[in-house]
């Protein structure tokens, strides 16, 4: 196994590569790949921490608890919210922030505060040539020459083995409420939601739990403001069914898909338009769902094998399968001719030699 | 600045090219008379000027495609225009060049309140699609001070940033989608009205890539229900130094609000000459604004207010009408104007690090009476980034000159202090040259090879963005493919 301990040493191991290799962080979100693994957690540290500019700077196999941590000490968070995938996935270790930026892995708060690839400030990766490359850097704003940040992330490794990362951060909330709507269905939820997102209210979290018929929405902030916002929100919700203020915090779970843990079957990631949700959700046929961003992600469950592209036919969106047999089915949804000709070609210019996650993004 | 030199090849074409285009184009969209194609000559970067050999002016997607086509058939190069706004000389054309501008594209073609995204064709103006949303009491977020004038089109060029971004983010946060036209003429869609990309995000590249990848003709933006209200403070200090470590406090404290705006002495006085916003005299200002109910505003000012006190401000001012908030805001927004009034001015763009906001002050104040320039600071402070304005006289022989040498030893001291060289208006060319003082050669050949890929012979605005050395050998082959 490759493990190298600097950012350096990474380059050198790259450079000398004659196969390809399957990267890996803490190996926590079932990325598949040649056997040959590139581990990245030795490169491991916060590097830079500036409460005051909202900024951290880590390198690449940081664990993401070691970051929480630090963050909260200062009162701070990462406002993407990352998702745990250890749960649904089965799988054990510690997840990394590289892995995180590589998949642009986020969680409810995506619908209001935006997606990992939003907070991401700057990256250094190693290319397939073993170059180390810089962009961005660690200031909130910054158009200075292309956005290979927003590139690199979601970019699954394809494109570089990232070695740092810098990171917007943002205040943690003083507190948070959830509100409960019973809804009949999935139309009903998604109207209830998009009725909330399109509220001064500033909601942070919208989802739907068809399994218990519960419409959830999340606010935080400063308590007094909390409370005056539950209450107009409550108001705003009443048509669309019994509104009740829930004592727990359910949004670890809709973030890590808790309801399909420990069930067999495939696991589908599907992003759409929040108002084609329902009758999409329906085309699956699944086992189990549930909705996160007002409708806009559905998580489905399905039975192992099924073909869900093939179900749900065109639409606009794309659908990732997260967990499953993806030597039979591709895990990311196949572009059209011309994007994936763009797609392509970037693969070659960024690794000619094709060493990292191989076939993985087609 | 140098410009390549015109592409003798393409020059001699100018009669072939009006009669190819004039056939996929209404005749008055395709402008070739001197007089006229001089409209086009420059952008809000006046200093450089040069006519193109035509102009378009498309009013579709498809007619975007068959000019495009044309011109790659024809190796010629293509300068996409938006409104012409650019402070960074991102819309110059070369004389050899075809400006492309958007500006007949300007409809409205979906808006969606339940699934909050708005349509547009790409020349329509920043400010008109929150017109176009506001009777539902929507708006789109981004808001460049330009915003009454330049065109979505260029605001995705350049990833266009605002006053409010500290909270809302900039372009590339709140697109969706797009409809882009490949330099081969190629239509491509790109993302749409679900979130986040299901392959590479290409998206994410495009956005920012100073119309170097392709020509977007439609986008898709995301809007947003506007908060009940909005109230700003206003916070005179007596050093740079105290207003910036209270910046960096409030943000510590874990209240955001929406725009934390700095000006510094000379500005201010301008502003007042000017506007007559009734601004107090001291060295720093700040105008801090916060949104939300009238209790929920109070509760975020009374923090604010409470660690502004511990800075020892001169003078606090709260807000107490819509037409006190009006005037605290005049201002500001018309200090480049006020800046205007006094002389010529450069404006720059550099972003630093929040915390390294008292030292590159200083440092800008030193450099300042090296040059023996006047300059002033106006910048939005909670994010860093900086808008010194460099006061010349055009009409003085070699005060530009001065002026430019000055500009690139403040935009080298941001990327110094762990900044970068511009913030929100691009690099056009005012700052090409410069880039090597950020990048190493090989990250610019990472992000050269972008380009290559979208636009192999480097059609589409060549001269832009990289140093004309580093790009040197790319556009050769748009010469050698004659």
């Amino acid at each position: 196994m490759l493990r190298p301990e600097s950012e350096a040493e990474l380059a050198q191991i790259v450079a000398g590569l004659t196969a390809p290799v399957r990267i890996r962080g803490g190996g926590t979100r079932g990325v598949p790949g040649p056997d040959a693994e590139l581990d990245v957690s030795g490169l491991s540290g916060i590097t830079l921490y500036e409460p005051g500019a909202l900024t951290l700077v880590a390198k690449a196999g940081t664990p993401v608890a070691e970051i929480e941590t630090a963050l909260a000490a200062e009162g701070q968070r990462l406002a993407f919210e990352p998702m745990d995938h250890r749960g649904v996935m089965a799988t054990e270790g510690t997840p990394t922030i590289g892995g995180v930026v590589a998949g642009n892995i986020s969680g409810p708060r995506r619908i209001q505060a935006g997606a990992a690839r939003d907070f991401l400030l700057g990256v250094r990766y190693v290319d397939g040539m073993g170059q180390v490359i810089s962009n961005g850097g660690r200031v909130m704003k910054n158009v200075t020459g292309y956005d290979l940040v927003k590139l690199m992330a979601g970019s699954w490794g394809t494109l570089g083995v990232l070695s740092e990362v810098s990171l917007k951060v943002l205040p943690k909330a003083e507190t948070q409420a959830t509100l409960m709507v019973s809804v009949p269905d999935a139309g009903t939820a998604v109207r209830a939601l998009s009725a909330g997102l399109g509220s001064p209210y500033e909601v942070t979290g919208a989802a739907y739990d068809p399994a218990l018929g519960q419409a959830l929405v999340r606010i935080e902030g400063f308590e007094a403001s909390v409370d005056y916002r539950a209450e107009a929100l409550s108001r705003l919700f009443a048509p669309f069914g019994t509104v009740a203020r829930l004592e727990d915090d359910p949004w670890p779970g809709i973030r890590d898909v808790t309801p399909f843990q420990g069930r067999v079957g495939d696991v589908w990631r599907i992003s759409v338009k929040p108002g084609d949700a329902p009758e999409l959700a329906e085309r699956c046929k699944a086992e189990a769902l549930l909705f996160d961003w007002g409708g806009g992600l559905i998580w489905a469950l399905m039975p192992e094998g099924a073909d869900l592209r093939g179900r749900l036919g065109e639409f606009a969106g794309h659908a990732t399968l997260v967990r499953g047999d993806r030597t039979q089915r591709a895990m990311f949804q196949p572009e059209p001719a011309p994007l994936a000709a763009l797609s392509r070609g970037l693969r070659q210019r960024f690794d000619p030699k094709g060493l990292f996650n191989p076939g993985l993004m087609g | 600045m140098d410009m390549p030199t015109p592409n003798p090849t393409v020059l001699a074409k100018k009669p072939r090219l009006v009669q190819r285009l004039r056939q996929v184009l209404p005749a008055d969209a395709v402008i070739d008379d001197l007089s006229e194609t001089r409209a086009y000559e420059c952008d809000a970067l006046t200093a450089y000027r040069c006519p193109p050999l035509l102009a378009v002016l498309p009013s579709s997607t498809q007619q975007v495609s068959d000019v495009l086509r044309i011109c790659h058939e024809e190796g010629v190069p293509v300068v996409p225009r938006g409104s012409g706004t650019s402070l960074a000389g991102g819309a110059l054309p070369t004389a050899d060049s075809v400006i492309l501008g958007v500006a007949r594209m300007n409809e409205v073609l979906e808006t969606d309140y339940d699934n909050r995204i708005i349509r547009v064709q790409s020349g329509r103006t920043n400010l008109s699609v929150t017109g176009a949303v506001e009777a539902e009491d929507f708006f789109y977020a981004p808001d460049p001070s330009s915003q009454l004038a330049c065109a979505i089109a260029g605001n995705i060029a350049m990833n266009s940033g605002g006053a409010h971004c500290l909270k809302y983010g900039v372009t590339t946060n709140n697109l969706l989608g797009v409809t882009m036209v490949l330099m081969d003429g190629t239509v491509v869609e790109i993302g749409g009205a679900h979130l986040d990309a299901g392959g590479l995000d290409l998206l994410g590249v495009i956005c920012g890539s100073e119309g170097q990848l392709g020509v977007v003709t439609e986008a898709t933006l995301r809007i947003l229900r506007k908060p009940e209200g909005a109230r700003p403070v206003l916070m005179a200090f007596d050093s740079n130094e105290v207003a910036g470590a209270c910046v960096s406090d409030i943000i510590k404290a874990g209240v955001l609000p929406v725009a934390i705006e700095f000006m510094d002495r000379l500005c201010i006085e301008a502003c007042e000459a000017f506007a007559k916003a009734g601004y107090p005299q001291c060295e720093a200002l700040l105008i801090v604004e916060v949104e939300g109910s009238e209790a929920e505003i109070d509760d975020q000012l009374t923090r604010i207010i409470e660690i502004a006190r511990r800075h020892n401000p001169l003078e606090l001012r709260e807000s107490q009408s819509a037409e006190e908030s009006a005037r605290i805001w005049l201002g500001r927004k018309s200090a480049f104007g006020a800046m205007g009034q006094i002389n010529d001015y450069m404006c720059l763009d550099g972003t630093i690090p929040v915390s390294a906001l008292p030292m590159v002050l200083r440092r800008i104040g030193e450099l300042s009476r090296e040059y023996g320039l006047k300059v002033g600071n106006v910048f939005h402070a909670g994010d860093g980034n900086m808008h010194p304005l460099i006061l010349f006289n055009a009409n003085m022989p070699g005060d530009l000159e001065k002026c430019e040498a000055f500009g690139a030893d403040i935009l080298k001291l941001c990327v110094d202090a762990g900044g970068c060289l511009t913030g929100e208006h691009g690099v056009g060319i005012e700052k090409r040259d410069l880039m090597l003082h950020q990048y190493a050669a090989e990250d610019l050949e990472a992000q050269m090879a972008v380009k290559d890929v979208f636009d192999p012979q480097w059609l589409l605005n060549p001269a832009k963005v990289f140093p004309l050395s580093v790009s040197e050998s790319r556009r050769a082959v748009q010469v050698a493919a004659e």
